[in-house]
């Protein structure tokens, strides 16, 4: 192999440019993003997101339009919009929570994060690096999963007459707004991925908070019931879906609810900034 | 290069590393010796800051770790050649590392044929030996043509070839005036590498010398001597503040005094010397000897193959 060239003298390695400035956020996106976009199990996570919310959300759409035609009476108190996005809001969230958690998480089930942290030491600078890149990766592609279901359910539903349109009241902020959602639960995750330094840890609490809690609230007398709901992390997903007036009086509302699901994924980060910071890697 | 002081580190009642304190110098490759368990690892870690100290202070080129600007320029590390993500390949493993230091993307390359890596440069790492993973980890370190390098037992598992090439690479490091702190457990491996040497034990320092000054504290070091008149002798050296002792087959074996001042006393009495040889104590044995006390883990071996020196304790030295 090289021995001979270890062993000559110098070794065989061009001149680096001179530094000036400092190792910062700038070269830790970088890093970020070729981290992320370096590894499989990113384009698994991301087909897998696309797949079961697009293809998901086409079938309920075209069974929906189905059955309307067969059933006209149903027709009223039905959500076009909500309904081409269930797939997307109920077990897309869950698929970018595990991206959002795995991407911290595998940094210490492979042992990485020894090597991240010794090149880049600020640990703040490496964190909000991280975070970013998963934002704007979740971001990117829960907008194109909202937009692609929204107009391919309405496709499928115009042989009903019910398909919405995005002009409709309400319908461009369910679009949008599902799609911000689905963002910050994966954000939630990453939080909860630099708190815990366990993927299976990450992804059963995120779950945890996403599916068992809401189902273990709903078993509470209802007084207390309707004073806990709007401020669980999972209630804000239907609400801002929905595009019908009749949404249950004890929520917020969308921007509302929005902002108790931003809040927790708010202090699920700061958790876990405090933690990534302070404890040994 | 390397600043340690008062070093600290407890994990729960564990005290890993107790009041370290040494300096590490440029130019020179210098060993980390000290049985598993002696807190090597714990003291690199630290170093680089990825465990924060419970008291004491390390300085690299005078500044604290993460206050240096490109810290890649600085130290290039390999504590771990697993500590890689394994789905990714080598050139995007190393690509990574240096965007975080904006070093350039040639650079990449550079160090994959500088380790003889680049025809597996797009392969990912999980697939790679130990002998590869180490390569790779060795490439990490070059990128940023770092002032110190820094390497926790990097022969471990490597083939001959593998343990040949380490070897001298940490020479040519050195050589180019680089700062080379490599720790070992393996005495034999330090003999064959290290111009200085820092041993620990049970997380305190037990030596910080030059390799011959370790082996010379040794009480194994000794001369023998094979000569027609062994009386004669022992009185002359013993005059001279030395001690022989006769063997079985009548050959001397003298403490206390070096080869040269032997020969000399011989010469001078005018006593014929048929051999006259230097009995270099390994380091193997003078380490042994060193750290008899502080072995955190010692197995139920016969006590013949450990021989603890009576008057060495474990912090005195």
């Amino acid at each position: 192999m090289t021995t001979s060239a270890a062993s000559s003298g110098k070794l065989p390695l061009s001149t680096l440019p001179a530094a000036s400035g400092r190792a910062s956020l700038g070269g830790a996106l970088r890093s970020e993003w070729t981290k992320i976009r370096s590894v499989r199990s990113t384009y698994w996570t991301l087909i897998a997101l696309l797949v079961v919310s697009i293809g998901l959300d086409a079938l309920i759409s075209a069974a929906s339009s189905s059955h309307l035609q067969g059933h006209p009476a149903d027709k009223v108190g039905f959500d076009s919009t909500q309904v081409s996005l269930f797939a997307f809001a109920f077990l897309g969230q869950l698929i970018l929570a595990v991206l959002g958690g795995m991407v911290i998480t595998a940094e210490y089930s492979t042992g990485m994060i020894r090597t991240s942290l010794s090149v880049q030491p600020r640990r703040g600078t490496l964190y909000v690096a991280k975070a970013l890149v998963f934002a704007g990766v979740a971001l990117v592609i829960s907008f194109f999963t909202s937009f692609v279901a929204f107009f391919l359910g309405q496709a499928l539903l115009s042989s009903s007459g019910m398909n919405a349109s995005l002009s409709g009241p309400g319908v461009l902020r369910a679009v949008v707004g599902t799609a911000l959602v689905v963002t910050l639960v994966g954000m939630f995750a990453f939080g909860l991925g630099a708190i815990f330094r366990h993927t299976a840890a990450t992804i059963a609490t995120a779950i945890g908070m996403m599916f068992v809690v809401p189902i273990i609230i709903n078993l509470l007398p209802d007084n207390w019931r309707i004073e806990v709901v709007r401020w669980l992390p999972s209630s804000a997903l239907d609400r801002i879906s929905a595009t019908l007036p009749g949404a249950n009086p004890h929520m917020f509302g969308p921007w509302g609810q929005f902002a108790v699901t931003a809040a927790w994924a708010v202090a699920a980060l700061v958790a876990g900034i405090v933690l990534f910071r302070k404890r040994d890697a | 290069m390397i600043e340690v002081r008062g070093l600290t580190k407890r994990y729960g009642d564990k005290v890993a590393v107790d009041g370290l304190s040494f300096g590490i110098e440029p130019g020179k490759v210098t060993g980390f010796l000290g049985p598993n368990g002696a807190g090597k690892t714990t003291t690199m870690r630290l170093i680089l800051g990825l465990d924060y100290p419970d008291a004491g202070s390390i300085t690299v080129g005078g500044k604290r770790y993460r206050d240096l600007a490109y810290p890649m320029r600085e130290v290039g590390a390999l504590l771990d050649a697993k500590s890689v993500h394994g789905g990714r390949s080598a050139y995007n493993h190393l690509l990574c590392l240096a965007q975080t230091n904006n070093l350039p993307k040639r650079r990449v390359a550079e160090v994959l044929e500088l380790v003889g890596m680049s025809a597996v440069a797009r392969k990912r790492s999980k697939g790679f030996s130990l002998g590869m993973s180490q390569r790779l980890g060795i490439a990490a370190t070059l990128l940023g043509d770092p002032r110190v390098v820094m390497f926790d037992e990097p022969v471990n598992g490597l083939d001959p070839e593998g343990i040949l090439w380490i070897r001298n690479l940490m020479k040519t490091l050195a050589a180019d005036g680089r700062t080379v702190f490599v720790s070992s457990h393996l005495m034999s491996e330090m003999e064959n590498t290290a111009d200085h040497l820092i041993v620990v034990g049970r997380g305190k320092l037990i030596a910080d010398c030059t390799m011959a000054e370790f082996i010379a504290r040794s009480s194994g070091a000794a001369v023998k001597v094979r000569t027609p008149s062994p009386d004669a002798l022992v009185l002359a050296i013993a005059a001279k503040g030395g001690q022989a002792s006769a063997d079985a087959d009548g050959t001397l074996v003298v403490r206390g005094l070096a080869t040269d001042q032997v020969g000399d006393i011989a010469f001078e009495q005018g006593i014929r010397v048929h051999e006259l040889t230097m009995m270099r104590a390994s380091l193997e044995e003078a380490f042994m000897e060193l750290t008899g006390d502080s072995v955190e883990y010692r197995a139920g071996i016969p006590a013949a193959s450990v021989p603890v020196g009576p008057s060495t304790s474990g912090s005195g030295v």
